[in-house]
């Protein structure tokens, strides 16, 4: 049996899998002061009376990392940056003890100017002083030559309880973001362990003696032990969840629009043939833009709860929440209420709606109903308008090469699932309104804590190649070797792989069903004077993002039931 | 957080698949470490630069400026719809407002192809520079164009497709063509009898660093824009004039670059050529890219960069104060000397022979031109080519007077299979390109 749990904003949510389909499903008020408690007593409820021997598998979604940020509850961290060429590294200060120092490495990896290790020591002398034990490193080219930040490593690293660098972060280049990511990852480190030991020693007690996995912003999951190095990743997984819980209702052959419904907002996303679409770089979070793999969502201010006002003689429909539906005792009207009126729902007080819309219902002079209607179909007409700004956006992603340009995919939905709620609701409005096919996912009430519960273990490798340096190095892993001149792509691409299926397994993968994928592969002749130099390879690899094999019974016995 | 000053808009069309063959200068490596610098430096993410993919031209786009034989499928690729489309696609963004200034960082570039077009001459096969600016003429209300060509060679392309129009201010700095291909661009060439004085050339000699690049540009151009008050102001921001630059002879670098771009204040930049694919573009570009956006440029320098050892001597530095006097006089006394040849003559005639390096065509040309008082005057290209094409080209002006239409319409209907292959009719007064192929 697995369990899945969800911790959002109001709720969390938690399911019990079993091969013959979703055996029990709990929902425990979130305490946004002690998550702690909310994780635990989830845990407990759903595992009463449940033989802890029959759990082979728990995964977490928690806001623990996401809330430390946006809150910026930081322990002190110490960073050691280094530039060279191009921006002032001083424009990409993440925090006080933030110090671009000498060195640089050049774009093809190349040492333009060493460590200073003096520098180096000295500054290491200052973190002491100032009680610093987490320091970040981070050296911009480090993933084309991790040696600056290695040894700027070696220097640092009897001294202090956590070093991250840079380069271990992601294969992908952009310095800035390295910086910010290192910076995330050390800044989250104590909350985060401390949190998830805490969670695995309570369950031990219980006898549940698992390794537990935490989802990540991709909608993957890794188990507790990957998680300590890259605790970063683990932001942001609420919207992966739900997206996770809807893949399988998705088709096969088709993309599909995503659409979580919540109280205050609406999280989008795109799955293509049933996988999910991911940010190119990575996420974003306040003023935060990471290197960090997740999903390509959009988060709109308009749900259920959003406030609903005429301004100008104009209907207006959030961007604020002020409190819940008339109907459950809130200060102002909403589209929640809207569904009152229009009978959609009923377990709340119709009355309380009606009131509070009449005075709209004046304004625009309308009846009650036909002001209810307009609201719920202004509110559902805002959704796809936003919707299809995302849809261009992503099909206007810039490309480089002219194959790409004429052929490259260009998503096209023609379906619609909805969570969150009411999701049933939201799909019969979108259909009438628009071209869209649409429909609740089953289960939607807690489709996130299933999908949390399904999601695959993820990852990416990124591979690179220079034949005349003779390296192959491939950052994120550690991995640097010697190759001869005749390397080329497709020993990139089988070096990739192995890396691949080595980190999939350390994360917690299952060795059967490792589906992998190429996601990039180039290769350049390097030509100097008129003759080729060598080759620039360069290879990204992926485990898709999707639900754990044999699942496929459980969906189908959802399906069933709902 | 860094914030552009200027809203500046980029099109990044490294063209990744094409070259015109696998060890050629223009192939698919040739801004891979600028991708890799851009891209390290986050420059996407910075707030007030904005990304756009490239649209790509129309067929007609490249009629209003080419007469593209034997037809426009036959001298372009699929590169270089997009590549002239990536300039388009910038030129929209600035007179749309999205965004203050654009730099179209695309390849193949443009610069040397000229008016008909059988062929490459100089890696170019159509030119995108004039293909934006016809297009953003036609779509915008802008009318005088100022094009600065700040590539190492001379832009005889656009050189030879502005020829004609007074109301195009053509100046290229380049190095001087005795000692480089395509070996043209002397002070002496100041365009046809209707339009002299709006082509300028400045010819460095070889050797020339930082101080006689912004020597020029301080001194000569900026006057000269002054005068000129054009609507826009393009940079044809070719890279070559840097010091590691394999096939010139120049001694520029990524500051001097960086410092000529803020001077010159363009509107729209296009990337032409360049061909220190390591040691220059990725720190060149990026340094054009941020004195564009108004971003601190101060630490963008080569690793190899040392301004002691390629200073320009005191004689290159007075043989460019000399060219530079040259030119200023020219362009004062331009009006007295266009008007003195206008009374002189009704027709002007050339000829001329026209190498295309790249595909290795010969083509000559029997040029005529309408001198006129009311507009810049209609003109007709006989050209054929070893490739065993004969044609008539006949080209309307945009301000076209009603004498210059009809003349034009005139020489385009008395072609025959007799004496062309096919002729070729540009009416820029209605945006109208004919053409009749009498092979078939
Ligand atoms: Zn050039
Ligand atoms: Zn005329």
């Amino acid at each position: 049996m697995i369990i899945g749990l969800d911790v959002g904003g109001t709720h969390t949510d938690v399911v019990l899998l079993g091969t013959e389909g979703l055996i029990k499903e709990v929902k425990v008020t979130t305490d946004p002061s002690n998550l702690f408690n909310s994780v635990l007593s989830g845990l407990e409820k759903i595992t009463e009376g449940i033989e802890p021997e029959n759990i082979h598998r728990i995964v977490l979604s928690t806001t623990l990392t996401t809330n430390a940020i946006v809150q910026k509850k930081f322990p002190e961290v110490g960073m050691i940056v280094s530039g060279g060429p191009g921006l002032d590294p001083e424009l990409f200060r993440s925090n006080r003890h933030y110090y671009p120092v000498s060195g640089s490495i050049d774009h093809r990896g190349r040492e333009i100017e060493p460590v200073d290790s003096k520098e180096i020591k000295k500054i290491a002398k200052r973190f002491k002083k100032e009680k610093i034990r987490l320091v970040g490193v981070v050296c911009k080219f480090s993933v084309r030559n991790p040696d600056h930040e290695l040894k700027i490593y070696e220097i640092l690293k009897d001294s202090f309880e956590k070093i991250f660098l840079g380069h271990r972060i992601s294969g992908n280049l952009n310095f800035p973001r390295r910086i910010a990511t290192t910076f995330l990852n050390a800044a989250v480190y104590p909350i985060h362990k401390e949190f998830y030991e805490a969670v695995q020693k309570s369950l031990e007690k219980k006898g549940l003696v698992l390794p537990i996995r935490i989802l990540k912003a991709d909608g993957g999951n890794m188990n507790f032990n990957s998680s300590i190095d890259f605790p970063g990743q683990t932001i942001l997984s609420g919207p992966a969840a739900s997206v996770m819980g809807s893949v399988a209702f998705s088709s096969e052959d088709e993309d599909t629009l995503i659409m979580d419904i919540g109280g205050t907002t609406t999280d989008m996303s795109i799955l293509i043939n049933r996988v999910p679409l991911l940010d190119p770089i990575g996420i974003s979070l306040g003023s935060y833009k990471t290197l960090i793999r997740s999903l390509d969502t959009l988060s709109i201010g308009v749900g259920g709860d959003s406030a609903v006002k005429i301004k100008n003689g104009k209907l207006q429909v959030g961007p604020q929440r002020l409190g819940p539906a008339l109907a459950f005792g809130g200060p102002v009207p909403t589209p929640t209420d809207a569904l009152f009126v229009l009978k959609e729902m009923n377990n709340g007080d119709r009355e309380k709606s009606v009131n509070g819309l009449r005075e709209l219902a004046k304004e625009l002079r309308l009846s009650v109903e036909d002001t209810a209607s307009m609201i719920f179909e202004f509110t559902c007409r805002k959704i796809l308008s936003e919707a299809e700004k995302m849809i261009n956006r992503i099909n206007a992603k810039p490309v480089y090469t002219v194959h790409e340009l004429q052929e490259g995919y260009k998503v096209t939905p023609k379906k619609i699932l909805v969570l969150g709620g009411p999701a049933p609701c939201f799909a019969r409005y979108f259909e009438k309104i628009s071209d869209y096919k649409a429909r609740a996912v089953p289960k939607w009430t807690v489709a996130n804590a299933i999908g949390a519960a399904l999601a695959r273990t993820t990852c990416e490798v990124i591979f690179f190649a220079d034949t005349q340096r003779k390296i192959a190095i491939a950052p994120a892993e550690n991995f640097l070797i010697n190759i001869k001149e005749n390397f080329d792509s497709s020993d990139a691409v089988k070096n990739a792989f192995d890396l691949l299926r080595q980190k999939a397994l350390q994360r917690g993968s299952d060795s059967d069903h490792l589906e992998m994928e190429v996601l990039e592969n180039m290769q350049f002749n390097m030509v100097r004077g008129f003759y080729t130099a060598g080759k620039n390879i360069r290879v990204k690899v992926q485990v898709k993002p999707g639900l754990i094999n044999g699942y496929d019974d459980i969906i189908v016995n959802l399906t069933r039931r709902s | 957080m860094i914030h552009a000053k200027y809203k500046t808009g980029l099109v990044f069309f490294p063209a990744f698949d094409w070259a015109i063959s696998p060890t050629h200068p223009e192939r698919e490596e040739r801004l891979l470490y600028t991708q890799d610098q851009v891209f390290e430096e986050g420059l996407f993410d910075i707030e007030g630069i904005e990304e756009y993919k490239p649209d790509l031209v129309t067929v007609k786009d490249v009629q209003r400026v080419h007469f593209c034989v034997p037809d426009v499928w036959n001298v372009m690729t699929e590169s270089h719809f997009i590549s002239a489309g990536g300039a388009k696609t910038i030129g929209m963004a600035v007179l749309d407002r999205q965004v203050e200034k654009g730099f179209a960082l695309v390849r193949p570039p443009g610069h040397h192809a000229m008016r008909v077009v059988h062929g490459a001459r100089g890696f170019c096969n159509v030119n995108i520079e004039a293909i934006m600016i016809e297009f953003l003429r036609e779509a915008y209300n802008i009318d005088r164009v100022a094009i600065v060509d700040t590539d190492c060679h001379h832009g005889d392309g656009t050189q030879d497709i502005y020829w004609h129009d007074p109301d195009t201010l053509f100046i290229s700095i380049h190095q001087d063509g005795r000692t480089l291909y395509p070996g043209s661009g002397f002070p002496n060439e100041l365009g046809g009898p209707n339009a002299l004085g709006t082509t300028l050339n400045i010819p460095l000699p070889p050797n020339t660093s930082e101080d006689g690049f912004l020597y020029v540009i301080k001194n000569v151009v900026m006057p000269i824009l002054e005068d000129f008050k054009p609507d826009i102001i393009i940079n044809s921001a070719g890279q070559d004039n840097h010091f590691s630059d394999p096939i010139t002879n120049m001694n520029f670098s990524a500051q001097g670059y960086a410092a000529l771009t803020e001077m010159l204040k363009p509107d729209i930049a296009v990337l032409e050529g360049g061909y220190s694919i390591e040691g220059a573009l990725p720190y060149v570009n990026l340094g054009i890219i941020l004195a564009m956006a108004g971003i601190d440029y101060s630490k963008v320098k080569e690793p190899a960069y040392d301004p002691g050892s390629i200073r320009q001597t005191h004689s290159v530095t007075r043989m460019i104060e000399k060219t530079g006097e040259i030119v200023l006089s020219l362009w004062r006394q331009r009006e007295r000397k266009k008007n003195k040849i206008l009374k002189s003559k009704d027709f002007d005639e050339r000829r001329r022979n026209i190498f295309y390096d790249t595909d290795g065509i010969h083509e000559s040309q029997r040029e005529k031109i309408r001198l006129c008082k009311n507009c810049s005057g209609a003109y007709k290209i006989d050209s054929t080519s070893d490739l065993g094409y004969h044609i008539l080209a006949v080209h309307i002006p945009r301000k076209g007077c009603r004498e210059c239409k009809e003349l034009g319409y005139r020489w385009y209907d008395s072609t025959n299979e007799d004496n062309f292959d096919i002729a070729f009719l540009q009416d820029r007064t209605e945006d109208k390109y004919l053409e009749h192929d009498f092979r078939k």
